[in-house]
C-alpha cells in the first residue's frame, strides 16, 4: 500500500507497511532525523510531530493515519530556524543535551497555534507530557512565553 | 351474649381465613454470575414486580459500568485513570471538549485501534466522558439517575442510551482492551446491551436510595 501525504509541505509517497510507526518512516525512510525516538510508548514526547496541525506522537502513530494528510516535523516548522519558538529557544538557551527539544518545540507550536497567549498553567498543562531528563522545564516555559510575546 | 348473626360472621371469617391458600414464598433472586460473565435478562424473569426486576437488571449492568475499562474515562475530575484506576501516564487533562488540551490531545497518543507493541489502547473517537457523566466514586443509584437525565447524558433518550451501549465503538473497546490493560469487564457488549434494553423495557427503574443503616428508602 502506498501512503500519500505532504511532508513539510512537499508531496510524498511512501511504499511501506501501513502499520509502520510514522517515526520509522520519518527517520529511516525519509531521512528526517530531527524527530527523536525516546520511549516508543507515547510516554515521553520526544517524537512529537504534527498531523494537520495536531500534535501526535509519531512512535505510536501508524503511517496509515497520515495518508492524505499534512505532516510537519521540526525540519518543517520553518525553513531557516526562524519560527518564533526556535528563535526564543536560542535566545533563552533552553536546551541542555537537546535530545527532547524537537518534541518540546513541536508540542509548544501546537499549543501556541490554538492558544497564542497561554497562561503559565496552560503551558504546564500542554507541556507536562514532554519529558526532559536534563530538567530544563523552567527555561522551556520561559521560551514559550517569550515566543508568545508574554 | 352476642347476637346470633355476629357469631355466624365471626365463624365464617375464621373458617375462610383457615382455608385460604397460602401465598407462594418469594422467588429468590438469581444466583450471581461468574466474575467474567453477565447474567442474561431472562435470569431475572423470576422477579415478579417490574420495578424490582428493572432495578436488578440495572445492578447487573452496573458491573460493567463500574469496571475500570469503563470508569477510567468517566472520572469525577479532569484527569482520567488507567489500568486499575492508576494515575494516567503521561499526566493529561480533559480540556474544553473532553479530548485533551492543545499539544496533548487524547488522540496525540491514542489511535483508532490498540497499538499492541507500544501497549497504548486505542479506539475511534477516544475521549473522556463529560463531567456530567462522572461515574468514579458514585453509587449505582447516582449513575442510574445520570444515565436517565438528558441534561447530563448528552441529550439521549433511553432508547439512545441503550443503542450507545449496544453499538458504540468506544464501549466495544472495553472487551478488546489490548495487551496493556489488565482485564476486560464481565460479559460482552451484546450482553450489556441486552441488559440495558431490558432495563429500559421494565421502566428504567433506579436502585433505591439507602439510609445510613443500609435500609432502602
Amino acid at each position: 500500500m502506498t501512503i500519500h501525504l505532504r511532508m513539510n509541505g512537499e508531496s510524498c509517497a511512501l511504499d511501506v507497511d501501513p502499520e509502520m510507526p510514522l517515526l520509522w518512516a520519518i527517520r529511516d525512510v525519509l531521512g528526517l532525523t530531527g524527530t527523536k525516538y525516546g520511549c516508543g510508548q507515547a510516554l515521553c514526547g520526544a517524537c512529537t510531530i504534527h498531523i494537520d496541525g495536531e500534535a501526535v506522537r509519531a512512535c505510536v502513530t501508524p503511517v496509515r493515519r497520515a495518508d492524505g494528510r499534512s505532516v510537519t516535523t521540526i525540519e518543517g516548522l520553518s525553513s531557516d530556524g526562524s519560527h518564533p519558538l526556535q528563535r526564543a529557544w536560542v535566545e533563552v538557551a533552553t536546551p541542555q543535551c537537546g535530545y527532547c527539544q524537537p518534541g518540546q518545540i513541536m508540542a509548544a507550536a501546537a499549543l501556541l497555534a490554538k492558544k497564542p497567549k497561554p497562561t503559565d498553567a496552560e503551558i504546564d498543562e500542554s507541556m507536562c507530557g514532554n519529558i526532559c531528563r536534563c530538567g530544563t522545564y523552567v527555561r522551556i516555559r520561559a521560551a514559550v512565553k517569550k515566543a508568545a510575546g508574554l | 351474649m352476642p347476637p346470633r348473626s355476629a357469631l355466624c360472621t365471626a365463624w365464617t371469617l375464621a373458617l375462610a381465613s383457615a382455608c385460604a391458600p397460602t401465598p407462594p414464598p418469594p422467588v429468590p433472586p438469581p444466583p450471581p454470575a461468574p466474575p467474567n460473565a453477565l447474567l442474561p435478562p431472562s435470569a431475572f424473569d423470576s422477579i415478579e414486580g417490574a420495578p424490582e426486576r428493572s432495578r436488578a437488571l440495572f445492578m447487573e449492568a452496573s458491573r460493567v459500568l463500574f469496571h475500570p475499562r469503563c470508569a477510567n474515562c468517566h472520572p469525577d475530575g479532569d484527569a482520567p485513570t488507567q489500568r486499575d484506576f492508576e494515575r494516567h501516564d503521561p499526566p493529561v487533562l480533559r480540556g474544553d471538549r473532553d479530548r485533551g488540551v492543545p499539544g496533548m490531545e487524547c488522540t496525540s497518543c491514542h489511535q483508532d485501534r490498540n497499538a499492541e507493541l507500544a501497549r497504548v489502547p486505542g479506539a475511534p473517537e477516544w475521549r473522556l466522558a463529560p463531567r456530567s457523566m462522572a461515574w468514579a466514586r458514585k453509587s449505582p443509584r447516582e449513575v442510574c439517575l445520570q444515565l436517565k437525565d438528558p441534561a447530563r447524558n448528552g441529550g439521549r433518550t433511553l432508547d439512545r442510551v441503550a443503542y450507545h451501549t449496544e453499538h458504540d465503538a468506544l464501549v466495544a473497546w472495553a472487551w478488546q482492551p489490548g495487551s496493556g490493560q489488565t482485564s476486560p469487564p464481565p460479559g460482552s457488549q451484546a450482553a450489556l446491551g441486552a441488559l440495558v434494553r431490558a432495563w429500559v423495557a421494565t421502566g428504567a427503574e433506579c436502585p433505591l436510595a439507602q439510609t445510613t443503616d443500609g435500609a432502602s428508602l
